[in-house]
């Protein structure tokens, strides 16, 4: 069974078409990279993969469920988490209690007002759990508005890993990094298990290249390549794409 | 809070100050204004999960707190008991937040602030004008007060007691929720309304349980306000009391425990000391909330507790700091 499955899927907004029949099929514990220049419509993609925005035609599936239709919020409950480009975090809490909130997000107590969150062990043990995953856990305490860049992007993606998603959409994690700060979440996606498929979204081809198994050209909205590493580096149309004539 | 430190000792001298206030206080006038702080603070408390820690600016809050001393004068003006006014006017009051919630969670901000503005004239126009049911502009009189364990709230004293007792459990229970999953979820909804949804929160049933738990505090103490007034009218409807306690909170520190009390004290002495003294005591306190606003934005609380600590690192260390940022105490 594929774990995701997006079935000609196409959205415009007003006459700008962004997704353009986009087929894709991700295998479980697969590692896929999707690539294409500045506009290409890649963060467009996720946001309708994750429902954040209602796709126009086409479907998606999700470990042979369909989840066209389903709302946003319930899709980390069936196994879908991501990260975002724009580092999306709460700002003024600890980085153990971002963490936490995204373990409590898949949790009933999360409607719980009388008990004290800091006292709940699942919660407290499994954020710092998911911390020490991304190195951070020796700062877990500290106030998010005291952290480095760096060490935001991995707060990301410790909240994804928390939530032990069977599929985790990485938009861009490599975005605004030093070299040493690459070669860490480089690191750190290599260890995350095989039985998590990964997307990635990357507009630097270089930077991504070697994680990925296989790779989709993004290209005003439309897959135009798509196979293994080698078959898309030298594919000409993709040389078209980054390079021009 | 270990039982040596200082918010501990604080703590217990404010209780202990709260429990013997008609003792020191003694005059039956000064009593009331004191019952009168606690069940406005009651109301603050309320209007502050939403501003506070969910982000939602309501200017209708006057509507609801009038919906539940309305209900209850009404029943007990139609030969009701206390018991079944009281549990009515709560009932009352419940539904219409969830009203108000439905309607007015189709938006945040500047949306919702109008939405909750005219939703709250809507309550105050009907109970102006429909005067067959209201009585208009003349109000409800209710002609006793209620029997608690036995004990007659006739007078002041005995009144402020069973207001005590109302805004201590207010207090807890807001303390209770502050440290809560559903308050941190709450407080997330503030933050980033988007990622929680993306972490699997449902954002508007959040915001809508939050507009209840508000709605239910405000509805408690609109019961206090008609028992202590033993008179409603139309006027506590209005969108000045909804102001008024919208600047409570904010000028005492919005999501913060102790900021809503402190803004709720100020304006109700203002309101009822200083205006025996000065007639445009309005102007005083416009002033006061200007002031507060230039000079400490975040609210009294936080304000001086910023103040504070800088005071305490200057008088500790002989460096300096830069001090600490605004808003760092509020959760």
């Amino acid at each position: 069974m594929t774990a995701l499955h997006v079935n000609a899927l196409c959205k415009s907004f007003g006459g700008l078409r962004v997704t353009a029949n986009v087929n894709l099929a991700v295998e479980p514990g697969e590692r896929r990279l999707i690539i294409g220049p500045n506009g290409a419509g890649k963060t467009t993609l996720f946001n309708l993969i994750t429902g954040e925005i209602t796709p126009d035609s086409g479907s998606i599936n999700l470990f042979g469920q369909d989840i066209t239709h389903a709302p946003s919020r319930h899709r980390p409950h069936l196994g879908m988490a991501r990260t975002y480009q724009i580092i999306t975090l709460f700002g003024r809490d600890t980085i153990l209690r971002n963490v936490s909130l995204a373990l409590l997000g898949l949790s009933p107590l999360r409607w719980n007002p009388f008990i004290n969150i800091d006292r709940r062990p699942e919660l407290v043990d499994q954020a710092r759990e998911a911390l020490a995953h991304v190195g951070l856990e020796a700062i877990a305490e500290r106030p998010l508005s005291q952290t480095s860049y760096g060490e935001r992007r991995r707060v990301e993606i410790a909240m994804a890993l928390a939530q032990k998603p069977k599929i985790l959409l990485l938009d861009e994690p490599y975005a605004g990094l030093s070299i040493d700060e690459r070669r860490d979440v480089q690191q750190l996606l290599r260890k995350i298990p095989r039985d998590v498929s990964i997307v990635m979204i990357e507009h630097n081809m270089d930077v991504a290249l070697d994680f990925a198994e296989k790779i989709s050209v993004l290209h005003f909205g439309e897959v135009i390549v798509e196979g293994t590493r080698a078959e898309v580096v030298n594919d000409p149309r993709t040389k078209e794409v980054y390079l021009g004539h | 809070m270990s039982l040596r430190s200082p918010r501990f000792a604080a703590l217990a001298i404010s209780i202990l100050l709260l429990l013997t206030l008609p003792a020191w206080v003694g005059n039956p006038y000064y009593i009331n204004i004191a019952s009168q702080i606690l069940f406005w603070a009651v109301v603050a408390l309320a209007l502050n999960v939403l501003v506070g820690y969910a982000g939602l600016v309501s200017l209708g809050h006057a509507g609801l707190f009038g919906m539940a001393g309305y209900t209850a004068g009404l029943l007990l003006q139609a030969g009701h008991g206390h018991l079944v006014a009281d549990i009515a006017a709560i009932v009352a009051t419940l539904l219409t937040s969830a009203i108000f919630a439905i309607l007015s969670l189709r938006s945040t901000g500047i949306g919702f602030l109008m939405i909750t503005l005219a939703l709250g004239q809507i309550l105050w126009g009907i109970a102006y004008r429909w005067a067959s049911l209201t009585n208009g502009d003349n109000g409800v009189n209710i002609t006793t007060r209620p029997e608690f364990l036995g004990i007659n709230l006739a007078n002041a004293s005995a009144f402020y007691y069973a207001t005590l007792v109302v805004f201590g459990l207010a207090v807890i229970s807001m303390a209770v929720f502050v440290r809560s999953p559903f308050g941190a979820s709450v407080r997330g909804t503030r933050d980033q309304a988007r990622r929680m949804n993306a972490l699997g929160y449902n954002v508007w049933l959040i915001r809508f349980m939050a507009f209840l738990i508000s709605g239910f505090w405000t509805g408690v103490a609109g019961l206090l306000f008609v028992y202590y007034n033993q008179f409603i009218s139309p006027q506590v409807m209005a969108l000045q009391t909804s102001a008024e306690v919208l600047l409570m909170v904010i000028s005492g520190g919005t999501g913060t425990l102790l900021g809503p009390v402190v803004g709720a004290a100020i304006v109700v002495i203002m309101k009822n000391v200083v205006s025996a003294y000065i007639e445009r005591w309005n102007l005083v306190l416009g002033v006061i909330f200007v002031a507060i606003i230039s000079f400490m934005p975040e609210g009294l609380v936080p304000g001086t507790a910023r103040l504070w600590r800088y005071g305490w690192h200057r008088l500790t260390s002989r460096k300096p700091s830069a001090g600490d940022k605004p808003g760092d105490r509020a959760q």
